[in-house]
C-alpha cells in the first residue's frame, strides 16, 4: 500500500421510513455535517468527494452535481459511484484508494437513498436484463426468496432458524439511536407475519429507508493529527461475478463473499477469522442470507451458522457479534447501506458506537451485498497496519 | 413530523418513457427458435465447454468469443423456487404484476447456467427442488421470451 490509510470520522441521519422534511441535498448535507463535526474538520478540509446511491430510486441522475450544496464538493474533485447494494461499500473502497494512492489527503465517502420517493422493488427490477430477467424478476425479495429456499433444502434449515437472525438484529437496534426500526420482535412475530415470496415473510426482510451517511477517509499524517483513535482501513476486496442472475449457483455460502473474505484474510495475515476478528457488520438483506452467509465469512465450517446463532455466539455479548447496530434488517437506505456497514465497523475499533459498543473491539469486518450477488468487504482495525 | 402529511411536502410524477433494447444478433436467435420450432437454445464456450442459455457473445470467464449454438432440452431440473404473493408495480408494463406466481431458476438438460421462468403451480405443495420441469409454449408464437408461457412440473 502505498499511504496508510483511517477513519477518522462518521455521521448518520436518524432513518426513517420518509423523510418528507427534506429533500436529497437537504438529507446528504446532515449526514455530512455530522462526519465533519465528529471528525474536527470543516469542509474546507475535503481534498475530494466520493458518493453513490442507486439512481433509479429517486429518478434523479447525476448526484455528484445536483448534491453539491450538500455533499461538500463546490470546486473539489468528486466522483459518483454506483454498484448496486454494494454501493455504500464501493464507495467507501473508491475514497480508500483515493488516500492510499497519496494524490488526497483527506476524502470524504457518501452513501445515501431516499426509497420512500419510488416503489423500492420495481426499482430494483430494472436492475435486472431487461429482456430476459425484467418480465419475471420480482426484486431482492423473490431473488432471495428463491435462494432461501435452496439454503432450507441444501442445509435442512427452517424459518424458526432464519427469524432468530431478524430477533438479533431488531433487538440491537434498540442500542442504536440512528437505527430505522427500533421495535424488539419475537420469533413468533416473524412466523406470523404476512408471506411476500416464500418462505421471506415481512419480517425476514430489509424495509426500506430514506438516510444518509458519511465517512471520512484520512492519510496517516492527518488522521495522527484529528484523533488519537483512528480506525485503519488493512484491506479490501471486492468480487463481482457473472451478467445473468442464473450464472451463479445460488443455493451454496456465497462464493463472491467467501473469496472476498479470504483475499482479504490473506493479505491482512489473518489465519483463524473466528478469534481474530471481534465484530463484524454485515450486509444482510433477508434472515436466510444472515444466517447462512455466516459460512462464507470463514469463521465456521459450511453449514454450522445455524449451530453459532442457536448458541448465541453471534449476539451482541457472543464471541463473535454480528451486526450490533441492528443491521439491514433494522435499517436500509440502500445506497448508504454499504457505508453505514463501513461507519459502524470504524466506531467500533474506535470506541464510538454508544450503547451498541462491543467492549475492547479491535478488529472489524463490514461486508456488502448486491447485484448479482456481488459482494465487498472492509477489514478495519485500531492497530495500524504493518 | 406531524405536519407530514401536508401534501405540499410532495410532488407525484408519474412517468411514461420508451426504451427500445437491443437483444442482439445472439439473443435473437433463440426467440427465432422459440418462435419457429418451439426449441431452446443456448451457446458453448469454445474453451471451457459450458453452454448458456440464454446465448450470448462472450464468456465471461474465458473472456472469449462463442459461435456454437447448441440445442438443450426444453425440460429440466427445478434448482430454486418461490410463489411471490406481495404484489410491486412491474416496470414492464407500469402496472401491478398479477400476483401469486411462481418463479423458478430452472437447469434445462444440456446447459451450464440457469434458466428464469414463470411457474404454472402457485402451490408450495406441488412444488420442490429437483422436480423435472417443461416449457409450455403458446399456441402463438411471435418471437418473444414469453413464447413459453410458463414451466410446469412434470414429476
Amino acid at each position: 500500500m502505498a499511504q496508510r490509510v483511517a477513519i477518522v470520522g462518521t455521521g448518520q441521519t436518524y432513518h426513517k421510513s420518509s423523510r418528507a422534511d427534506v429533500n436529497g441535498v437537504e438529507l446528504i448535507q446532515e449526514a455530512v455535517g455530522r462526519a465533519l463535526e465528529d471528525a474536527g474538520i470543516t469542509r474546507k478540509d475535503i481534498d475530494a468527494v466520493v458518493i453513490g446511491n442507486m439512481d433509479h430510486f429517486e429518478g434523479i441522475n447525476y448526484v455528484d452535481m445536483w448534491s453539491i450544496d450538500g455533499n461538500g464538493a463546490l470546486n473539489k474533485p468528486i466522483m459518483k459511484v454506483t454498484t448496486g447494494g454494494t454501493t455504500g461499500t464501493t464507495v467507501a473502497i473508491a475514497a480508500f484508494y483515493h488516500v492510499a494512492s497519496g494524490l488526497f489527503d483527506i476524502v470524504l465517502a457518501i452513501g445515501w437513498e431516499k426509497n420512500s420517493e419510488s416503489d423500492t422493488t420495481a426499482a430494483i427490477i430494472t436492475c435486472a436484463d431487461p429482456y430476459w430477467e425484467r418480465p419475471t424478476f420480482g426484486g431482492a425479495i423473490a431473488g432471495l426468496a428463491a435462494g432461501a429456499v435452496g439454503y432450507m433444502h441444501r442445509y435442512g434449515i427452517t424459518e424458526r432458524d432464519a427469524a432468530l437472525i431478524s430477533v438479533r438484529d431488531r433487538k440491537n437496534a434498540l442500542k442504536n439511536p440512528y437505527a430505522h426500526l427500533r421495535k424488539e420482535i419475537t420469533v413468533e412475530d416473524v412466523l406470523n407475519s404476512p408471506m411476500l415470496a416464500y418462505p421471506i415473510k415481512f419480517l425476514d426482510i430489509c424495509p426500506r429507508t430514506d438516510g444518509a451517511c458519511a465517512v471520512v477517509f484520512a492519510s496517516e499524517e492527518k488522521a495522527r493529527r484529528l484523533t488519537e483513535r483512528p480506525a485503519w482501513v488493512h484491506q479490501v476486496a471486492t468480487r463481482h461475478n457473472y451478467t445473468y442472475f442464473t450464472d451463479v449457483d445460488r443455493s451454496g455460502p456465497m462464493p463472491t463473499l467467501y473469496e472476498a473474505c479470504m483475499e482479504v484474510y490473506k493479505k491482512a495475515g489473518i489465519r483463524d477469522p473466528f478469534h481474530e476478528i471481534d465484530v463484524v457488520e454485515m450486509y444482510t438483506p433477508s434472515s436466510f442470507a444472515g444466517l447462512v452467509w455466516i459460512d462464507a465469512l470463514g469463521v465456521c465450517k459450511e453449514g454450522e451458522a445455524v449451530r453459532l446463532v442457536n448458541d448465541g455466539v453471534t449476539e451482541m455479548d457472543g464471541e463473535l457479534p454480528i451486526n450490533p447496530s441492528g443491521g439491514v434488517i433494522s435499517t436500509n437506505p440502500i445506497g448508504a447501506t454499504g457505508l453505514i456497514r463501513v461507519a459502524e465497523a470504524a466506531m467500533q475499533v474506535s470506541g464510538k458506537a454508544g450503547e451498541h459498543q462491543i467492549p475492547d473491539a479491535k478488529t472489524a469486518l463490514a461486508t456488502g451485498f448486491g447485484g448479482c450477488h456481488w459482494s465487498d468487504v472492509v477489514l478495519i482495525s485500531s492497530k495500524r497496519p504493518d | 413530523m406531524a405536519e407530514s402529511r401536508y401534501p405540499l411536502l410532495f410532488i407525484t410524477w408519474d412517468r411514461e418513457q420508451p426504451y427500445n433494447y437491443s437483444i442482439g444478433r445472439y439473443g435473437i436467435r433463440l426467440l427465432r427458435e422459440l418462435r419457429d420450432n418451439k426449441r431452446i437454445v443456448g451457446i458453448r464456450c469454445p474453451k471451457c465447454g459450458r453452454v448458456y442459455v440464454p446465448p450470448r457473445r462472450v464468456c465471461g470467464r474465458c473472456f472469449v468469443s462463442m459461435e456454437e449454438f447448441v440445442e438443450v432440452g426444453s425440460r429440466g431440473i427445478l434448482n430454486a423456487y418461490t410463489v411471490v404473493y406481495f404484489s410491486f408495480i412491474d416496470p414492464e408494463t407500469g402496472t401491478q404484476r398479477p400476483v401469486p406466481y411462481g418463479y423458478g431458476r430452472i437447469k434445462l438438460h444440456g446447459a451450464d447456467s440457469e434458466f428464469l421462468h414463470f411457474l404454472k403451480e402457485t402451490d408450495l405443495k406441488d412444488l420442490r427442488i429437483g422436480a423435472e420441469v417443461e416449457a409450455v409454449f403458446n399456441e402463438e408464437r411471435v418471437g418473444s421470451f414469453k413464447d413459453i408461457k410458463y414451466f410446469r412440473v412434470i414429476r
